[in-house]
Order: C-alpha cells, then structure tokens, then sequence
C-alpha cells in the first residue's frame, strides 16, 4: 500500500455528527474504517481507492456493550475479542459468538467488528447468521436521520446492503432471551481454522417446560448470494420434540432452501448435502443450550 | 502525499514519526523506525508474522494503518529480551528447535506471550486454537508447540 499512487485522506472524528458531516461533503469513494480487516485487505489488493477513510474507532457511542433491559446494546466499532472477553455474552447468545469466534484469528479478530462482517457483505460471513436467527436490529444513523433496518433485510447481495450513501451503522441491538431458548452457529470448512465457510448454519430455538419446541429461526450462510432466513427449516421443528423425523425434514428443508455455487471449496451438491447435516447438529446443540 | 506527524509508544519508548495515510503500522515499523524484527509475510492478515501488541491485543500490524497508532502503546519482538536476557519463551524455542528459518518466529513469539499474560496454564489445544493465524512452512509446529508449553510451565514456576 506504500506505493499508492492516489491521493487518500484519514480522518478520525470523535462524534457521530462530525462523522456524517465528513461523508457527506466528499464527493469520491469514502469507506468507513472500523476494524480494516476487509477495508485494508481490499486496499492493499487495490480492489478498492478510497478518497477517504473515516476511522470510528474514536466515537464513544460505538465503542460499549451495553445490557439493555435483558438484551444487549453493542456498538459497531466493538472488536470480536471485546465479545469473547464479555462475561455474559456467551452465555446469553452463545450461537452469535460460535459465528464471532470463527472469524479469523486472534489477531483478526482483535480488530475485526460484528457491524463490519455484516456490512462487508460477503455471503460466508460468520456472524450474520446467527444475528438474523437472534432478531438482531441495526441501528442506523445518516443524513436524513436515524433509521432501524433488521439485519435479516440488511445484505442485498454480494457487497451490497441496505445501506444508504453515507449511512453509518451505530450499533446493533439484540432482543431479551425467552426462556429455554438458545443459539448455535456451525460452519464447514475444508481447513479447521482460518477458512472461509462451504456452508453455515445458525438455528435459534426456544423450549417449554415439556421439552417441545415453540419457536425456531434458521439461516444459512454461504449457499447463495447472501444468508437466508429459511423460514420451513425453522417450521420443521416448531411443534415437535426435535425427533428424529422432525431433525430429517429440518435437514431436507435447509437443503431445499440452498442456492449456491460450485468452487474450489465445495461443489454444489456437497454443499446442499452439508447444509442438512450442519441443520441437524446444530439444532442439536441449540436444544441442549437451551436446557433440552 | 501528505505527511503526517504522529506520537505513539513502542516498547515503553516514547516514539516519533511521520506517515502517509496509505502506510501501515507494519511500513511504519519497519522502514520509518527500523524496527525489522516484525517481519511481513502476506499483508493481508493472513500470516501473523507481523503480530504485535497494539494497547495490549495481540493484531496484525498490517492491518493496522500507521496514523491509527497515535496515542498508542505498541509492543513489538524488540522489546521481549530484557537487555541480554532472552525471555522464557525465547529460551524455550531455542532450546525446543521451534525455528527453522526463522520468518514465523518474531510473531510467533509475541502471539505466544500475548495468550501467557491473559492464559498462564494453557492446554495443547488452547495454544494451538491461538496459534492458528501464524503459519509456519518449516516446523510443522509440533515444537513451537511445546517450546509455548514448557515455557508456561517455567513461568508459573512450577
Ligand atoms: C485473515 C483473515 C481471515 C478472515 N476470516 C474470516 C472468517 O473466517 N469469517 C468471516 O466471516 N470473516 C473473516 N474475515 C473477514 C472479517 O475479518 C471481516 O469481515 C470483519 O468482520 C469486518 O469488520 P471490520 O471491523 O474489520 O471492518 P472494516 O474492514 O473496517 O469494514 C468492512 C466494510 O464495512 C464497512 N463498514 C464497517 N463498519 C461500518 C459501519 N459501522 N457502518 C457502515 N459501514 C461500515 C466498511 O466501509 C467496509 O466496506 C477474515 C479477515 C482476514 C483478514
Ligand atoms: S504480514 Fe501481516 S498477517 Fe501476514
Ligand atoms: S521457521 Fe520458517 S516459517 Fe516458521
């Protein structure tokens, strides 16, 4: 990147305000600078010459994880290893961390955020999943004000997001737990660490007191353009007891729901296949977090 | 392009110097300050050999642009021997032949010692999983391994 041969200005505001007021007065490409464990890579593989870089690692607003009456407030420039230190978080939503752990390593993660992942857009990214299945709600803030978008409507396609030009994600709210609910995230790769996802599958699912599932939510990453919520995977469980007839339609119903694409890492029917097996195992360990 | 002033703190020195907003805190380190024992591998977050300690979290300093270290406390491989006196770990790789040709080892060390100071009695597979982003092409990994381990094993003082 030294030998960059484009002009490229740095900012650092301190405020919301003075963020959105810098975005709006350039005129070429801005690029907002959280964690750069994409922005950085992009620059130095010269996929993209930003005009200018806007760093929001200095906005105190973005930077805390709050409990906000049983859920959680966490701010867009918190770090993955912010996450995976929290005391409670892994308790309270252990599938979102699942998908926070596996993005990169230690180093990476020691910058990467959960707000980035998600508005990089790629359709293997870790932690969407799991938000879409926990109701997670980005929170928005732009030129013409301040706007809600749920992260299951928040990625278009491939890169792209729900994002208007010059809108910033603030923080990201995630809702009260049910009670004998819980999450899991499960991703396949070819190598055990540092690999992009085949497939990923978050399942989110709540109990009652007789051990029938009441409610369950199901994405998948990684087998089309961007996660799916796969709305008759999480049918396929609601109503029983997570038998083995319920697990085989949950398996056949991901399967069914997966669009994707051959490569080097997993032709198409491997990952429709892998997609049906990676439902029911994390289905399992959702049931289990959630006291089944 | 323009150049910017910028204060920071590299191994409890206090630290000058000037930076383009292209360049990283790996460029900075090694071609502004002369610090080359932090070695690039990949640029892309994929090697760990540039690891260092960026107000003490263990990144890559290829992803971290030079001015974001204003203000900062920066640890890096020089500052791990204190004078003469190698470090625990140090010693451990030596004496385990945890190094071949040597690329890996500056960031593999400062990986190691960031996961003692949060972890002091790791298990084989806690330092392996913390390990995972630094690759090593000659070792195999097997000793580094065991140089981390018995190097903790020192350090508790047991
Ligand atoms: C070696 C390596 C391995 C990786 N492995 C994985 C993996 O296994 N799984 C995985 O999912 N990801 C992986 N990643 C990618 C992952 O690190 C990123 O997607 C990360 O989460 C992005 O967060 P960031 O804070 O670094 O974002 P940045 O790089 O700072 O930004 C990413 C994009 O989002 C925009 N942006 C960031 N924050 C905001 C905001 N608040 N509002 C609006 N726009 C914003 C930026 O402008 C940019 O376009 C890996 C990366 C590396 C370098
Ligand atoms: S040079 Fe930074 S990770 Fe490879
Ligand atoms: S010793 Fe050569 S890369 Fe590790």
């Amino acid at each position: 990147m030294g030998e960059a041969m484009y002009e490229l200005r740095y900012e650092e505001p301190a405020t919301l305000d003075a963020a959105i007021g810098l975005i709006t007065a350039e005129a070429g490409d801005v690029r907002i600078l959280s964690g750069g464990t994409d922005v950085l890579v992009q620059m130095h593989c010269d996929m993209i010459e930003p005009a200018l870089l806007v760093n929001i690692k200095n906005i105190g607003e973005m930077r805390s994880i709050e409990k906000d009456r049983g859920g959680y407030r966490i701010g867009a420039a918190v770090t993955g290893m912010e996450l995976v230190n929290h005391p409670d978080f892994g308790n309270d939503w252990p599938g979102i961390l699942d998908g926070v752990r596996l993005i990169g390593s230690i180093q990476v993660k020691g910058r990467a955020t959960v707000a980035g992942n998600l508005c990089n857009a790629s359709p293997a990214a870790d932690s969407v999943p799991p938000l879409m299945t926990a109701g997670a709600i980005a929170h928005v803030v732009g030129p013409n004000g301040a706007r809600d978008i749920p992260v299951t409507a928040f990625t278009t396609g491939p890169g792209q997001t729900a994002l208007e030009k010059g809108e910033i994600v603030v923080s990201f709210s995630l809702p009260e737990r049910a009670p004998r609910s819980g999450d899991a995230y499960l991703r396949f790769t070819p190598r055990t660490e540092m690999d992009i996802a085949v497939v990923g599958v978050a399942i989110n699912l709540t109990l009652d007191d007789g051990g029938t599932c009441t409610d369950a939510l199901v994405a998948l990453g990684a087998v089309a353009e961007k996660a799916l919520m796969v709305d008759a995977a999480g049918a396929a469980l609601v109503g029983t007891k997570l038998d083995d007839t319920a697990m085989q339609n949950l398996a056949a119903a991901a399967s069914a729901a997966c669009r994707p694409i051959d490569d080097k890492r997993g032709t198409k029917e491997y990952r429709i296949k892998v997609a049906g097996v990676l439902a029911r195992r994390a289905a399992a360990i959702a049931a289990t977090r959630a006291g089944a | 392009m323009k150049k910017t002033h910028v204060s920071t703190t590299v191994n409890g020195d206090d630290v000058d110097f000037l930076c383009e907003p292209t360049q990283t805190l790996l460029d900075v380190l090694r071609d502004e300050l002369q610090m080359t024992g932090t070695k690039e591998g990949c640029a892309t977050g994929d090697c760990g050999a540039c690891s260092v300690t960026l107000d003490g979290t263990l990144v890559c300093s290829c992803l971290v642009l030079g001015l974001e270290a204003a203000g900062k406390k920066i640890e890096t491989i020089e500052g791990m021997a204190n004078g003469d006196e190698l470090h625990p770990l140090q010693r451990k790789f030596i004496e385990h032949v945890a190094l071949q040709c040597g690329i890996c080892t500056p960031g593999l060390l400062v990986a190691a010692r960031s996961l003692l100071e949060v972890n002091p009695d790791p298990t084989e597979d806690e330092v392996r999983l913390w390990l995972a982003g630094n690759l090593c092409r000659c070792t195999g990994y097997h000793n580094v391994v065991e140089a981390v381990m018995d190097a903790a094993l020192e350090m508790r003082g047991a």
